[in-house]
C-alpha cells in the first residue's frame, strides 16, 4: 500500500523534473505577480494590507500549481493508472505531492515578498509556520477540486468556481490567524483554537477525498 | 389523500397561525428592536429552512453515490434549488431588519454589516450552491453529471457547515450568541427567547421548512415526468 503511494508519488516528482517548464512557469508567476505588486504600490504595505495580498496570491497560486495535476493526465494514462492502482493510493499520491509542491511555492512567495514588499511581520518563524499550515490546507482543497474539474472537461475556470467558496472559511481563519505574527494580541488559547480548527480542517478535507475519489475515479 | 398529504395541510395551518399570530400577539418591548422583533418568525425561519434543505439534499447525494439511482440525483439537486431560494429570502428579509435596526438605530456602518460572520456564511453557502448548478450545467453525460456533482456536494456540504457553525460563534459578531455577548446560542437558548414568542417561532420554523419541502416536492415531480424515459423503474 505504502510502496504503491510512493511509487506514484516518485512518478509525479519525476514528472515534475522532466518537464521543467511548467515548474519554471509557476515560480515565474509568483515572481511577475509579486513584482507587479511591488510596482503598483507606492511604497511598502503596512501590516494588514501586505497580509490580505499575501493570501490572495497564495490563492492563485496554488490554484494554478495544482490545477494541472489532474488536468495534465490523459484518458489512456489515468487508464493505465486505473489497471496498476487503487483510488485511495492514486489520490494520496497527489495530495501528497500537491502539498510538496504548494509548501515549495509557499516558502519561494514568502521570501519574494520579504525582497520586494519588506517584513512587517514581529515573529516571522511563527508566520512561516502559519503559512505552511495555510498552503497545506489550501492545496488539499485544491487537489480534490481539480479531480472534480478534470472529470468536467473544463479549464481551470471551473477549479476557481468550484474551490474559492469551498476555501473561503478557511482563508478567513488563517487571514485571523496570521495577524499573530504580526503582534497582534490574541485572548489565552485562541491562537491554540485556530490552529486545531484549521488543522481538523485538513484531515476532514483528507478524509473526504479518501472516502469520495473512488467515485470520480470511475467511468 | 388527507392520509397522504397531512404535512401540506399542516404547513397551511401553521403559517396561517404564523402570520397571524406573528403579528397580532403581544411580544417584549425591546429599545433597538421594538416591534421589528417579530421579524424572528420570518428571518430566522428562512435561515433554519435553508440549513434543512441543504441537509436534505446533501442525504440524497449520499443516497446517489450508494445506488447510482436517478431519481436520488433528481431530489438533490432540487432540495438544493430551494434551499438557494429560501437563502435569498433570508437576505432580503434581514436587509429590513438591518434598515431598522443596525443602520439607523445603532448607526453602523454598512461596511461593518457587510463583514458579518454569519452574512459571510450565507454568502459561501449561496455561492457553493451556485458552483454547484454551474457544474451541473458543465456536464453532457447524465451519468456523469449526477456522480460528479454529488461528489461535490457532499464535500461542499461537509466543509461549508463546520464553517458556518463554528466560525460566528468564535469571531465578534453583531447577531444575537456572538462572544462577548451575554446571549448564549441564539433561538434556542431558554434565556434568549421570551416564552409568548416561542409559542409563534417554534411552529414557524416546521411550517416554513415544510412549505420549502412542498415546493421542492413539486419541482421534483416536473423533473421526474420530463426525464421520464431515462428512469427505468
Amino acid at each position: 500500500m505504502n510502496d504503491q503511494v510512493l511509487a506514484l508519488l516518485k512518478k509525479d516528482i519525476l514528472l515534475e523534473f522532466r518537464q521543467k517548464h511548467t515548474f519554471y512557469g509557476i515560480i515565474l508567476y509568483i515572481a511577475s505577480t509579486i513584482f507587479l505588486i511591488y510596482l503598483s504600490l507606492p511604497e511598502s504595505p503596512d501590516a494588514q494590507v501586505w497580509n490580505s495580498l499575501f493570501w490572495v496570491i497564495q490563492l492563485f497560486v496554488c490554484v494554478n500549481a495544482v490545477a494541472k495535476s489532474f488536468l495534465q493526465e490523459n484518458k489512456g494514462r489515468m487508464l493505465y493508472f486505473y489497471s496498476i492502482s487503487s483510488p485511495v493510493q492514486f489520490i494520496l499520491g497527489k495530495l501528497i505531492f500537491n502539498v510538496f509542491l504548494m509548501l515549495f511555492m509557499s516558502a519561494i512567495s514568502l521570501v519574494l515578498f520579504f525582497v520586494f514588499l519588506g517584513n512587517p511581520t514581529i515573529n516571522t518563524l511563527q508566520f512561516l509556520g502559519i503559512v505552511l499550515l495555510g498552503g497545506t490546507g489550501i492545496s488539499l482543497v485544491f487537489t480534490l477540486m481539480s479531480a472534480i474539474a478534470a472529470k468536467a472537461q473544463q479549464n481551470a475556470a471551473l477549479i476557481a468556481i468550484l474551490g474559492f467558496p469551498v476555501i473561503l472559511p478557511q482563508l478567513m481563519l488563517l487571514i485571523k490567524l496570521s495577524k499573530a505574527a504580526f503582534a497582534e494580541v490574541f485572548r489565552d488559547g485562541a491562537i491554540t483554537q485556530l490552529v486545531g480548527l484549521t488543522a481538523l480542517m485538513d484531515v476532514l478535507v483528507v478524509v473526504l477525498a479518501i472516502v469520495l475519489f473512488p467515485y470520480l475515479w470511475k467511468d | 389523500m388527507v392520509y397522504k398529504n397531512w404535512w401540506k395541510i399542516l404547513s397551511f395551518l401553521l403559517l396561517v397561525y404564523t402570520i397571524t399570530a406573528g403579528l397580532l400577539l403581544d411580544v417584549p418591548k425591546l429599545p433597538i428592536l421594538n416591534e421589528t422583533i417579530r421579524n424572528l418568525y420570518f428571518h430566522v425561519c428562512m435561515w433554519f429552512g435553508m440549513m434543512i434543505l441543504f441537509i436534505i439534499s446533501f442525504v440524497y447525494s449520499v443516497k446517489y453515490l450508494k445506488d447510482f439511482n436517478y431519481r436520488h440525483d433528481v431530489y438533490a439537486t432540487n432540495f438544493a434549488a430551494v434551499g438557494c431560494l429560501f437563502g435569498i429570502l433570508g437576505y432580503l428579509t434581514g436587509v429590513l431588519w438591518v434598515n431598522v435596526t443596525w443602520l439607523t438605530d445603532q448607526r453602523q456602518s454598512l461596511g461593518s454589516v457587510l463583514k458579518e460572520p454569519k452574512l459571510i456564511g450565507a454568502a459561501i453557502a449561496l455561492l457553493i450552491y451556485g458552483a454547484y448548478f454551474v457544474l451541473r450545467g458543465s456536464f453532457t453525460d447524465i451519468d456523469k453529471r449526477a456522480r460528479v456533482s454529488a461528489v461535490y456536494n457532499i464535500f461542499a456540504f461537509a466543509m461549508l457547515f463546520p464553517s458556518i457553525w463554528i466560525i460566528p460563534r468564535i469571531v465578534g459578531s453583531l447577531h444575537p450568541g456572538a462572544p462577548g455577548s451575554d446571549s448564549g446560542n441564539p433561538a434556542l437558548d431558554r434565556k434568549d427567547l421570551d416564552g409568548a414568542m416561542r409559542m409563534v417561532f417554534y411552529p414557524a420554523i416546521i411550517g416554513w421548512t415544510l412549505l420549502g419541502v412542498w415546493i421542492a416536492t413539486l419541482k421534483i415531480r416536473i423533473d421526474l415526468i420530463k426525464n421520464k424515459n431515462i428512469i427505468n423503474e
